[in-house]
């Protein structure tokens, strides 16, 4: 039992070598990318939306790099790790891909990532958001964000702007935690306090008696970090409750005023004010091109994972484009390091120590632009680096 | 002490609305001695047909309700005609295996249509917010559904003790071929009972939209909190699942207030303690059947 399992494994470990040596010497007239998203399950949203981004950006760029066809084959997950680890097992082993992509949540990067590194293909996480993802492969290339960058921003921008007791509630769950901390970190680092703590259960059916809770300790403002779709539930009962009277703010990193709900929760959310890197809002050019491209496209504006999607897309074509269409996965990666280019959310670069995305992070408050609810940015801190890395 | 009685609104309100939701799979599962998993997916279909009604159409939400609930029945008896009947008298496997098939199958089809992101319905600006009654904050929509659930359930009991269909049933339950022999038209009075069920768990789904969240996945994630209610409040009459709902509403929102630690364990803790002390539930009846 225990030796057949040994063989197995070993026998996919070979597999995976073998087809590494052959795949460079294939001298083929196509690029394949094995796409992994969740397309259904509770993180549907962010598949679809990364699904779209990628196809409007192929639209608009065209399907051939460095005389090579781009070919997307996509996989979905419904964001289990199990499932991941056999989507990028038949990517990379049946169809023989030259990039991984998708990833999310964080559990689906992390099952991916030792299968990059032996095959050495690059794995370009384009949602999944904890600090820890890149450095479990060196072909891990990510091209979302981290929970680090935008949490301990807010918790810099809260001190200075006189909040100074925030109650903090998160799901309890990796990103949930991360965020928790960075935040805690920057905040009391800072003067503030921490006057109380909740972490609250993933599958939550109802805020009340948590949010009741906040309301008695009196803070100044609430921080907050639900997963994307609980978002509008938690600003609703919020509201409902009275918390936006009695004078306490919702501030936290900008995945709970997400654009792709925004405009469903209500007057509620009316100045919140969030951390993030993308709102629909952002007033480059380019941007609103973008915008209307996606609306026109599917008829809902993006959110910060379509731009993740965009993003990942478009480093992919430059690698390409880098290499001359050499699809050897080291190069690809060493091709990606250093890489800078204008995204629709603004100047971004990619680390060339940690292959972590280097961008913009805005702080924003909820407003009506037209009747509809937007992320209005206000303040901008250009150019933070992940600071969440484990240190070495 | 303010605290308190707000906790205790919100758990009332938490209670009547998981009794509304589950009360449904009280009837078919202690009265008709049927296992329908797929209680919550007519749950979720009431609560999309009131937010299609409500947001696209413009309809006011009290209009929507009702709605909801005759939506819900009206799947229900189609449904019941078609395929339950076949079931009733299966091995509960054979049911539990169906209508988990049946739940599956509608969060697909409500995915496909409506999307997989979480849906509000529009309240008009009247059930939005909080008044101070003697300084207790009460919600005015959890006070709407307090009134709602209320009303229904006294009149469930109403019908269920004292009308000749409330006799109906329960002999039909007791015996269906005394029953039958009896000139009582059992196949009749179960699918009504089962459309009635389906329809509260509708109005229930409407109801909780703006409290639980509604979603495709809502059969599945909120299957467990039907059960627990059902098997805690015994199912063998709706007294039973009334307390239990309310008992479980409480002990919920207290323990997440005064525990936020605990608070998720602390609804199954008490199920596990009550199912010790009392096997078949609260009210349950070990001898029929």
């Amino acid at each position: 039992m225990f030796e057949r399992k040994i063989f197995s494994r070993t026998a996919v470990a070979a597999a995976i070598a073998s087809l590494a040596a052959i795949a460079p010497a294939k001298a083929e007239d196509s690029v394949k990318i094995g796409l992994i998203l969740p397309m259904t399950g509770g993180q549907a949203s962010t598949g679809k939306q990364i699904e779209n981004a990628i196809k409007l950006y192929m639209q608009q760029k065209g399907d051939t790099v460095a005389g090579k066809k781009i070919e997307i084959i996509l996989k979905d997950d419904a964001a289990i790790p199990d499932k991941t680890k056999t989507a990028a097992q038949e990517l990379i082993v049946n169809d023989k891909v030259n990039f991984i992509a998708g990833f999310g949540v964080t559990p689906a990067a992390l099952a991916a990532a030792p299968l990059a590194t032996q095959a050495k293909i690059p794995e370009i996480v384009m949602a999944a958001g904890t600090s820890i993802i890149t450095e479990r492969s060196p072909y891990i290339v990510r091209t979302s964000f981290t929970l680090a960058q935008s949490s301990t921003i807010i918790g810099d921008w809260a001190v200075k702007n006189g909040i100074k007791k925030v109650a903090t509630l998160t799901s309890d769950y990796a990103p949930g935690n991360d965020a928790l901390n960075f935040f805690k970190q920057n905040f009391t680092a800072g003067g503030g306090e921490v006057v109380e703590e909740v972490k609250v259960p993933l599958q939550n059916p109802d805020f009340a008696p948590f949010l009741q809770r906040m309301k008695d300790a009196k803070p100044d403002a609430i921080f907050v970090f639900v997963p994307a779709g609980q978002g509008g539930n938690f600003m609703k009962q919020y509201a409902e409750r009275g918390l936006d009277k009695a004078g306490i703010k919702v501030i936290g990193p900008g995945d709970v005023t997400d654009d792709d709900l925004l405009n469903n929760m209500g007057d509620a959310v009316l100045g919140t004010v969030t951390a993030h890197l993308y709102s629909a809002a952002h007033p480059s050019q380019m941007n609103k091109d973008f915008v209307a491209a996606y609306k026109k496209a599917y008829g809902n504006r993006p959110g910060f994972m379509a731009v993740g999607g965009y993003d990942g897309i478009h480093l992919i074509y430059e690698a390409l484009k880098k290499t001359g269409g050499d699809t050897d996965g080291t190069k690809l990666v060493e091709a990606m390091k250093g890489q800078k280019w204008e995204s629709p959310r603004g100047p971004i670069s990619i680390d060339p120590e940690t292959r972590d995305i280097v961008q913009n992070i805005y702080i924003r408050k909820v407003e009506k632009v037209d009747g509809e609810l937007y992320n209005v940015e206000f303040a901008t801190f250009e150019a933070v680096k992940d600071l969440g890395k484990t240190k070495k | 002490m303010t605290a308190i009685l707000t906790n205790l609104f919100d758990g009332v309100a938490y209670g009547m609305l998981l009794f509304v939701l589950a009360c449904g799979l009280a009837v078919t599962l202690g009265l008709m001695n049927f296992v329908n998993l797929a209680h919550g997916a007519f749950a979720m279909a009431g609560g999309y047909v009131c937010m299609v009604l409500v947001n696209r159409m413009g309809w006011p939400f009290f209009a929507a309700l009702p709605l909801a609930f005759v939506s819900s029945a009206a799947i229900g008896i189609v449904l019941e005609r078609t395929l339950y009947r076949h079931l009733y008298t299966r091995s509960h496997l054979d049911q539990v295996l169906f209508t988990i098939g049946l739940t599956f199958m509608s969060v697909a089809a409500v995915d496909y249509i409506q999307g997989s992101s979480r849906v509000f319905i529009n309240l008009p600006a009247a059930l939005q917010g909080q008044f101070d009654l003697f300084g207790v904050g009460i919600g005015r929509y959890r006070l709407m559904i307090i009134v709602i659930c209320g009303l229904l359930t006294i009149a469930l009991q109403m019908v269920l003790a004292k009308t000749r269909f409330g006799s109906r049933l329960r002999a039909a339950v007791d015996d269906p071929r005394a029953a039958s022999g009896l000139g009582i038209n059992v196949p009749q009075v179960f699918a009504f009972t089962f459309a009635f069920g389906c329809g509260l768990a509708g109005l229930g789904g409407a109801l909780s939209a703006e409290i639980l969240g509604l979603d495709p996945y809502f059969p599945l994630k909120f299957m467990i909190y039907f059960l627990i209610v059902v098997t805690v409040g015994g199912s063998s009459s709706i007294t039973g699942p009334f307390l239990a709902s309310l008992l479980l509403g409480i002990g919920d929102v207290a323990g997440k207030y005064y525990v936020p630690k605990m608070g998720p364990f602390v609804i199954y803790t008490m199920m596990i303690v009550i199912l010790i002390w009392r096997p078949n539930g609260l009210f349950g009846r070990t001898a029929a059947r």
